[in-house]
């Protein structure tokens, strides 16, 4: 009950700081297990994709989010783990972790993830290179949908090291779903999902 | 306030009711027309001009009624409204202009300290510092702030779109309820009515650019920057919105031509104004600043010509009546 609670809290309240509505461009919200990837230069990254979605999809949609910071303090387990409902990886990982198999759980029960292929927040301008965790999850479930999801203005609004929201008008341009061609080279599914993200980017200022 | 005063005040206000029964009444004749021009529409075809027309109208109900609300309640009421105005402008403006990470203090100033404070100044009425606050502070200490971020990547461009954005939608715009801090002999308490025939003119000359090119648009001024402008629209607009500036010399410390000559002038600026802004939605590749007023666009849509007037049409008062 008060993780719902906190949860519609946080939601509107990016939505309302933000502005942001989403712009489904490529594709419609649907029940089948996607990975929503994204640009990241935010904290509230995840949180903008997770508060635009439609509640339904919403309650099935999991932010994958570095356990380092988030196991930091009770609070901050509790918002990750109860009220956002994340699944927690360790992004230097050591032996005996399973960051793949901890995501393929939720792909498995028909829920979705939201992931930041760089890895960590950029500072700079574009995208930085990708990790190589989304064509592994490919790999491993060929028939699930990436939906590239630009991000526009939120790294700005609250960059790293930020604190206060500068308030920018944001929004969540969500393209057309990517699925692993059969014989796709590792690269060549990387460099595809990179190409279309990068394409729903607002013109070059 | 002494007795004389309030019987001051209570005169301005009434003049300043009897200008917003006429909107009303402007706004119905209108409201009706656009309800005829459906009507009149075939079964099941609708028009995108005229719902464009219609929701820009319905949008007009809501801002003169929001406008109504804050001449109501009084002058502070009126400072908070532009305060609100400034802020979503410039929130619309910085969005769709690069800044990089370094830039963000320098943000965070704008937004947070340089526009609450300059209407506060407007707020206790002083000249001397809202006059220079913008083009003389915030024009040395944001990109001293940038500096600091360490990060000299188009350097210039950004520091200066910030600046420039800050003139636009807080300085220039903050120049409307400056009005109030003006002290003119025998027109003392009624200073909302400057605001009051600033709008009218500047907003009317809006409208009826609209509707003359519409009616009779047929050579376009510059399509490279505004697509829908035209000369018969520029002309025909500009002068109906002097005429009724000049008829409403009666609000004003004016006579009828002066308030004519000076109608004339800020729909001019309010004009080129528009212009401006729309060079630089082009440039940007947009076709609006936002998509908070159903029908007009964004805030700084709206506002574009009343920020190239209202500086302007501030100094001319200052000047010449106080």
């Amino acid at each position: 009950m008060l993780e719902k609670f906190l949860a519609s809290a946080f939601c509107g309240l990016i939505k309302t700081l933000t502005g942001a509505r989403p712009n489904w461009r490529g594709t419609v919200p649907a029940p089948q297990p996607r990975v929503y990837f994204a640009n990241h230069r935010s904290h509230g990254d995840f949180l903008i994709i997770w508060a635009l979605l439609p509640p339904a999809l919403r309650a099935k949609t999991h932010p994958v989010a570095g356990a380092d910071y988030w196991l930091k303090g009770k609070f901050r387990r509790y918002l990750i783990e109860r009220v956002f409902r994340g699944v927690l990886i360790n992004r230097n990982v050591k032996r005996g972790d399973d960051p793949i198999g901890a995501m393929l759980a939720p792909l498995d029960a028909g829920d979705s993830l939201i992931v930041f292929p760089e890895g960590t927040r950029n500072q700079g301008d574009g995208l930085l290179p990708f990790k190589p965790g989304i064509r592994h999850l490919a790999e491993k479930r060929p028939q699930t949908e990436f939906v590239p999801v630009w991000i526009e203005n939120l790294g700005r609004a609250m960059p790293k090291g930020g604190l206060l929201l500068v308030p920018l008008l944001c929004s969540v341009t969500l393209g057309e779903p990517i699925t692993l061609k059969p014989d796709e080279k590792r690269t060549d599914f990387i460099a595809r999902c990179r190409n279309a993200l990068l394409a729903l980017e607002p013109d070059e200022q | 306030m002494t007795d004389m005063e309030h019987i001051i005040a209570g005169i301005g206000s009434n003049e300043i009711l009897t200008v917003f029964i006429g909107l009303v009444a402007v706004l119905l004749l209108s409201s009706t027309v656009a309800g005829i021009l459906r009507l009149r529409l075939p079964k099941g075809v609708s028009s995108p001009v005229i719902d464009n027309l219609t929701s820009r109208i319905n949008a007009w109900w809501v801002m003169i009624t929001i406008l109504g609300v804050a001449f109501w309640i009084g002058n502070v009421a009126v400072i908070v409204l532009f305060a609100f105005i400034s802020f979503q402008a410039l929130r619309e403006y910085i969005s769709v202009t690069y800044t990089r990470r370094g830039d963000y203090r320098a943000l965070l100033w704008c937004f947070f300290f340089f526009l609450p404070l300059q209407y506060g100044l407007i707020g206790i009425g002083w000249y001397g510092l809202f006059s220079i606050l913008i083009p003389v502070y915030a024009f040395l200490l944001l990109p001293i702030s940038a500096t600091l971020g360490a990060d000299t990547t188009r350097f210039l461009e950004r520091a200066a779109k910030v600046q420039w954005g800050l003139m636009i939608c807080v300085y220039c715009v903050s120049h409307v309820p400056a009005l109030l801090a003006l002290h003119i002999p025998g027109f003392e308490g009624k200073n909302m009515q400057l605001i009051l025939f600033l709008l009218l003119t500047v907003q009317s000359s809006d409208v009826f650019q609209y509707v003359w090119g519409k009616l009779f648009g047929r050579r376009k001024l510059l399509p490279s920057i505004s697509p829908s402008k035209t000369l018969e629209g520029l002309i025909g607009g500009v002068l109906t919105s002097s005429l009724v500036g000049a008829a409403l010399w009666w609000i004003t410390p004016f006579n009828w031509w002066q308030a004519g000559v000076i109608a004339f002038t800020v729909n001019v600026l309010g004009f080129f104004g528009g212009f401006v802004l729309s060079a630089i939605k082009r440039d940007r590749g947009i076709k609006d600043w936002g998509s908070m007023i159903e029908g007009h666009g964004g805030m700084l849509d709206r506002v574009d010509s009343v920020s190239f007037s209202a500086p302007i049409f501030f100094h001319i008062v200052r000047y010449w009546w106080m």
